[in-house]
C-alpha cells in the first residue's frame, strides 16, 4: 500500500515539474478546457437564476371564476361555502356584478360609453388563489372548479407562468445537450494534448518498455497530466463564472435598487461546483487514458 | 539459465538474421558475442532479453520459453536484465540522476533508497560528481559509463551490453572490461557482444561466434 502511494507520488511529482516547466502552454491549455467548461455551466447558472426569479413572481396565480350571467343568490352563497371548505383554496374573494361594472364605468373613464349600453354584461364573479403554485396543481383545481354548478368559464392567468415554465425545461434539456457536446469536445482537447505530451516523450516511453515498463507504468504519469488538465479546467470555468457573476451584480446594483428588487444572479452552489470538477477531472482522465491506449497499441 | 535450440529470427522485411543457433550460458558466466558487423549479435542479445521473439526454435530463459510468454508477462521479464544497449539509448532531456534513476522506478524503488542506489551505481562507473549534468554534456567514454551504471543500478542477474566499448580507447575500454569482470566476480551473468579480438581473447571465457547468422563455435 505505502509502495503503491509512492509509486502515484512520483508519477504526480514528474506531471507536476514538467507542467510547471511549460508554465504558458498549459494556462493556455487550462484556459481553452475553462471557456469550453464555463458554456454550459454558464447556461446552467443563467437558468438557475431564472427559475428562481420565476419562482418568486409566481407566487400568486389568480383563477377568476365567472358565474352564469342569471346566478341566483342562492347560487353564490353556495359556491361561497363550496369555496371556504375546499383545501387547495388558500384565499378568495367575492365580486359582484353591479360593484365590478360601477368599479370599471369609473375606473376606465368609460362612462359615456357605457352609458350607451343598457344592461350591465358583467357576470359575478370570484377571484381564487391557490395554496399550491404549480401549475398542474392550480389547472386541475381549474378542471374541477368548471364543474360546478352555476360557473360559466374558469380563467387561469397563469398561462404565461407555464410557458415560462416549459421554457425553462427546454433550457434544462439544453443544457444536458450542451453539456454532453462540449464534454465530447474536451475528451477530445485533453486526448490531443496528451497526444502532444506522448510524442515529446516517445524515446522515454520506448527506453521504458525496453527495460521493463509495465503499460500501467507507462500510462500513469499521463493519467495524471490528463486529470490535472480536466481539474485545472474545471476550475477556471469555475473562475470565469465567478468573475463574470460578480460583475453583472456589480452592474445591476443600481437597477435593481431602481426597481426596489434585491435580485442578485446567485453563484453555482457547492454540489454544482463538485459535479463541474469531477466532471471535468474525469473527463481529462478519459481523454488521456484513450490517448495513451491507442498509441501503446500503436506500437505493437 | 539460457538455453538457445536452433533458433532462427527472420526481420519482418524477409532477412534471416540468425540461423539454427543452438548454446547454453549457466548461470554466473561470462560469455562474450563475437563476428563481423551485421552478423547477428544484437539480433542475439536482444532474443536474450525477450525484446525480439525468435521465428524458429526455442528460447529458454530460466526454464521460460520467451515465445510462450503473456505480453503482460515481458516487462516482468526483461527486469531480469541489466542492458547497455549498443545506441546507448540515454535520455537526452533528462539528467544523469535521473537517467540512472529510471529502472529503479520501474522496479517500484522510489525515495532514499533508489538515490543511494543511484549513487553507488554512478559511484562505480567513476560518475559521481555529475548527477546534475545532461548527456549531452557528458564525453562519448562518459555516456558509455552512464548507460552502464543505467544497466546495474537495479542489481540484475544478468547484465547484458552490446558493445560497451566501442567507441573508447584502449586505456577506457580495459577499465570498462575490468568494470564487467568485478560483476561477473560477484556472480553476476555478463554477456558481452563485441567484435573487439583483443578484449576477448585476454579473457578466457565463453565465445559465441558468428558468421551472417549462423554459428560457427
Ligand atoms: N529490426 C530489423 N529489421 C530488419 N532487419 C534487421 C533489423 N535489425 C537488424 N536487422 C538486420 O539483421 C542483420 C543483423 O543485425 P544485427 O544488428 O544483429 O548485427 P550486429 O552483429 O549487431 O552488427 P553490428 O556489429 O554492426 O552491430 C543485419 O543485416 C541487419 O540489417
Ligand atoms: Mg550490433
Amino acid at each position: 500500500m505505502k509502495h503503491w502511494i509512492s509509486l502515484h507520488r512520483e508519477a504526480l511529482r514528474l506531471v507536476l515539474d514538467r507542467m510547471w516547466s511549460t508554465k504558458l502552454a498549459t494556462l493556455m491549455m487550462l484556459s481553452v478546457i475553462g471557456l469550453t467548461l464555463s458554456l454550459p455551466a454558464g447556461l446552467y447558472l443563467v437558468l438557475d437564476n431564472a427559475g428562481r426569479l420565476a419562482g418568486g413572481i409566481e407566487s400568486d396565480p389568480q383563477i377568476s371564476l365567472f358565474l352564469n350571467i342569471d346566478a341566483s343568490n342562492e347560487t353564490v352563497k353556495a359556491l361561497d361555502k363550496q369555496l371556504r371548505s375546499h383545501k387547495m383554496v388558500k384565499d378568495y374573494r367575492f365580486v359582484g356584478r353591479d360593484a365590478a361594472w360601477a368599479e370599471l364605468k369609473q375606473k376606465a373613464g368609460l362612462d359615456d360609453l357605457a352609458g350607451g349600453l343598457e344592461k350591465n354584461p358583467l357576470p359575478d364573479a370570484f377571484i381564487v388563489h391557490a395554496r399550491s403554485n404549480e401549475p398542474e396543481t392550480i389547472e386541475q383545481l381549474r378542471q374541477e372548479i368548471a364543474q360546478w354548478d352555476g360557473i360559466d368559464h374558469v380563467q387561469l392567468d397563469t398561462a404565461w407562468v407555464k410557458r415560462l415554465y416549459s421554457l425553462l425545461q427546454v433550457g434544462r434539456q439544453a443544457v444536458l445537450v450542451l453539456a454532453g457536446m462540449l464534454g465530447f469536445a474536451l475528451l477530445a482537447v485533453v486526448g490531443n494534448t496528451i497526444r502532444l505530451q506522448i510524442l515529446t516523450q516517445r524515446e522515454e516511453i520506448e527506453v521504458s518498455q525496453l527495460i521493463g515498463a509495465t503499460n500501467a507504468f507507462i500510462r500513469r504519469p499521463f493519467l495524471y497530466a490528463g486529470s490535472l488538465h480536466g481539474l485545472g479546467g474545471g476550475i477556471a470555468a469555475w473562475l470565469l463564472l465567478a468573475a463574470a457573476t460578480t460583475l453583472f451584480n456589480f452592474s445591476i446594483e443600481d437597477v435593481a435598487r431602481l426597481y426596489a428588487s434585491d435580485f442578485r444572479l446567485t453563484m453555482l452552489d457547492g454540489g454544482t461546483i463538485l459535479i463541474l470538477l469531477g466532471g471535468s477531472t474525469l473527463l481529462g482522465w478519459l481523454g488521456s487514458y484513450l490517448a495513451v491506449s491507442r498509441y501503446l497499441s500503436s506500437i505493437h | 539459465m539460457i538455453k538457445f535450440d536452433q533458433v532462427g529470427k527472420l526481420y519482418p522485411g524477409g532477412y534471416e538474421a540468425l540461423r539454427n543457433v543452438s548454446f547454453e550460458i549457466a548461470k554466473g558466466e561470462l560469455a562474450f558475442v563475437t563476428g563481423h558487423s551485421g552478423a547477428g549479435k544484437s539480433t542475439l542479445l536482444k532474443l536474450i532479453a525477450a525484446i525480439e521473439r525468435p521465428t524458429a526454435g526455442t528460447v529458454l530463459i530460466g526454464n521460460q520459453n520467451v515465445a510462450k510468454l503473456r505480453p503482460a508477462a515481458i516487462p516482468h521479464m526483461r527486469r531480469k536484465f541489466g542492458l547497455v544497449f549498443q545506441d546507448h539509448k540515454l535520455l537526452y532531456d533528462r539528467n544523469v540522476y535521473d537517467n540512472v534513476v529510471l529502472p529503479l522506478h520501474i522496479n517500484g524503488i522510489l525515495g532514499n533508497e533508489a538515490a543511494k542506489r543511484v549513487r553507488a551505481a554512478l559511484d562505480k562507473v567513476g560518475l559521481l560528481g555529475k548527477e546534475k549534468a545532461m548527456p549531452i554534456t557528458l564525453s562519448g567514454g562518459e555516456q558509455q559509463r552512464l548507460a552502464i551504471a543505467r544497466a546495474v543500478v537495479s542489481r540484475p542477474s544478468i547484465l547484458i551490453a552490446d558493445e560497451p566499448t566501442g567507441n573508447l580507447d584502449e586505456t577506457y575500454a580495459a577499465e570498462i572490461m575490468n568494470l564487467f569482470y568485478a560483476f561477473h566476480q560477484v556472480g553476476v551473468t555478463v554477456i558481452i557482444a563485441s567484435h573487439d579480438a583483443s578484449t576477448i581473447a585476454a579473457s578466457g571465457a565463453k565465445v559465441l561466434r558468428l558468421d551472417h547468422g549462423a554459428m560457427t563455435s
